[in-house]
């Protein structure tokens, strides 16, 4: 664990940037948002390679490979779908700038 | 032994905490989304480098071969899901976030020292476990596995309590026992509350549970980085979360209701109006695709109203060609996008990229609303809560106070609509029987290929 006052101090940062980042998201990009953020906590696959990598019995072994597998999904799924959705505004806005 | 330092791996750690604050905010523009979203893969890169750079990783050829696996499942599934299922599939990846959250809490239980790790692994355990148990719901109403309709049964509410006195009760076990056994039954009840959560949420209400769930997977991320002492994990969970809570309530406010009417109405009961809609015989105006075909072509300004039935139909991409051809006529096409217009928010603007829609053209509520004023004709397709003017003014109906596209002020107003059924809420449009109101009946792709055949003859 790391020293409590440290990570309050992270936490409540955060959540301020949390807060202030998505007050000026426009309406127009709430799903890639959401699927961005989405992305996001797919880093959880960072803690599930940790575990994995101290795992010294079958049991625990085979728990860790399943999250690292359901994170992996999170996080390259993620990432992916929203730069597909993103990249139909992009490629339209180069058209209507040609026009 | 390990390539870097502690210190270097904390300093690239810190720096993709900066990749995933950039790119949610370069979220907020059309033009710097992509890169942002770009850059917050970056960020995922580095940060999981640097994981196997700094950390002794045993197990190391079976923990590649599951990132593999893991990247084979979700590129094609990524690649070739269609852009009206895009809802479902951002439950499902952040419901498999959630479990994952919650089997890292549950392997790191043998490793916890102290009273407060056990704590925060019983958090992460059962915040990831309804976000697993909730989205797998969520996917099955969406993908229409099951019924999108609200699910109560007798007694539900009590069942819930208990479950809820459970699990916390469970909580505190596990954070003073570090019990395994206790630890594996918080997570199934966990999966039980998650399911319950999402039961009796009816399918309009369904995106806002879904970004409510996306704020609790963050939690649980958030709090696993307190169980592993890492700042990364951290951050970004508390990043999501943050931004999920603000931008759910920003969701359940543009539809009139509040987060806790949304999860817990059902089980009040009478929630659903269905009983309000009154079966008239009250004579509408219908009409046919050529005489909507002539209304269009000779309007000036014309503004669509989308809805949820477009996205039904996949008539998206008729509908673009219809305002091609309109425009090269002279009209002047906008599209009025309601804040939660499609299956969750934001989704009818995605749909309508994908169909080429310039994003110029799309007006926000507010600009929608002044534009409506002047504009010559307002075609609704597939919409008609949006709509309602119940919202305004009768303050009995349960849509009452959500902001709606004021369509009252065009010249003629056109409604592309299925059948005389009301929409998801079941009330009854006065909209529909206004004298300037026109309605054509049918599918809204079908009916949306006459009239685009019709102007086109005309």
């Amino acid at each position: 664990m790391m020293d409590g006052v440290t990570v309050l101090t992270i936490l409540v940062l955060a959540v301020f940037v949390g807060f202030e980042i998505v007050s000026k998201v426009s309406s127009i990009l709430h799903t890639p948002l959401m699927s961005g953020a989405n992305a996001i906590h797919g880093i959880i696959l960072l803690g599930a390679v940790i575990v994995a990598g101290r795992a010294d019995d079958t049991a625990t072994l085979l728990v860790a490979l399943v999250a690292i597998v359901l994170a992996t999904i999170n996080l390259v799924g993620g990432f992916l779908v929203t730069d597909r959705m993103l990249h139909m505004f992009t490629a339209r806005s180069n058209d209507s700038g040609r026009k | 032994m390990t390539l870097i330092s502690a210190d270097w791996a904390a300093a690239l750690y810190l720096a993709a905490a900066v990749c995933f604050i950039l790119a949610l905010k370069g979220l907020s523009s059309p033009r710097q989304a992509r890169r942002g979203n770009l850059l917050g893969a970056l960020g995922a890169a580095v940060a999981m480098v640097t994981v196997f750079l700094s950390t002794d990783l045993d197990n190391l050829a079976a923990i590649l071969i599951a990132i593999a696996a893991g990247t084979l499942i979700a590129v094609p599934v990524s690649r070739r899901v269609k852009m009206t299922q895009m809802p479902q599939l951002v439950a499902l990846f952040n419901g498999v976030g959630g479990g994952a959250a919650a089997l890292v809490g549950l392997l790191e239980l043998d490793h916890a020292a102290e009273v407060g790790s056990s704590l925060a692994i019983a958090f992460t355990i059962l915040i990831g476990a309804v976000s697993f148990a909730g989205s797998c719901v969520t996917f099955a109403k969406l993908q229409e596995l099951m019924t999108t309709r609200p699910i109560v049964f007798p007694g539900a509410r009590w069942v819930m309590i208990l479950v809820t006195a459970l699990a916390v009760t469970s909580v505190v076990a596990v954070a003073v026992t570090a019990s395994m056994p206790l630890a594996i039954t918080l997570l199934v009840l966990g999966l039980i509350a998650g399911a319950m959560l999402v039961l009796p949420v009816g399918g309009a209400d369904v995106p806002i549970v879904i970004s409510l769930l996306n704020a609790f997977t963050g939690l649980a991320v958030a709090s696993s980085g307190l169980v592993l002492g890492n700042i990364l994990l951290l951050v970004a969970g508390t990043l999501v979360g943050a931004s999920g809570t603000i931008l759910t309530r920003a969701m359940a406010a543009a539809m009139g209701r509040s987060v806790a009417g949304i999860l817990f109405g059902a089980f009040k009961g009478g929630s659903s109006a269905g009983s309000t809609a009154i079966a008239t015989d009250r004579p509408v105006r219908s009409a046919t695709a050529e005489d909507v075909a002539i209304l269009l072509g000779y309007a000036q300004r014309l503004i669509v109203i989308p809805g949820y039935g477009l996205a039904v139909a996949q008539a998206q991409h008729t509908l673009a060609e219809l305002t091609v051809a309109l425009e090269a006529r002279g009209v002047e096409v906008l599209y009025g996008i309601h804040p939660v217009a499609g299956r969750m928010p934001g989704h009818m603007n995605v749909l309508l990229a994908e169909a080429n829609v310039p994003y110029e053209s799309l007006l926000e509520l507010d600009d929608a609303n002044s534009r409506l004023k002047t504009a010559d004709v307002a075609l609704i397709v597939g919409a008609n809560d949006v709509v309602n003017p119940a919202a305004k003014n009768s303050p009995g109906s349960p849509i009452f106070g959500m902001p709606i596209l004021d369509v009252a002020g065009a010249k003629s107003v056109i409604f592309l609509k299925r059948s005389m059924r009301p929409g998801f809420a079941g009330i009854e449009n006065e909209l529909l029987f206004e004298p300037q109101t026109t309605l054509l009946f049918g599918d809204a792709k079908e009916t949306l290929s006459k009239v685009l055949s019709a102007v086109k003859r005309t």
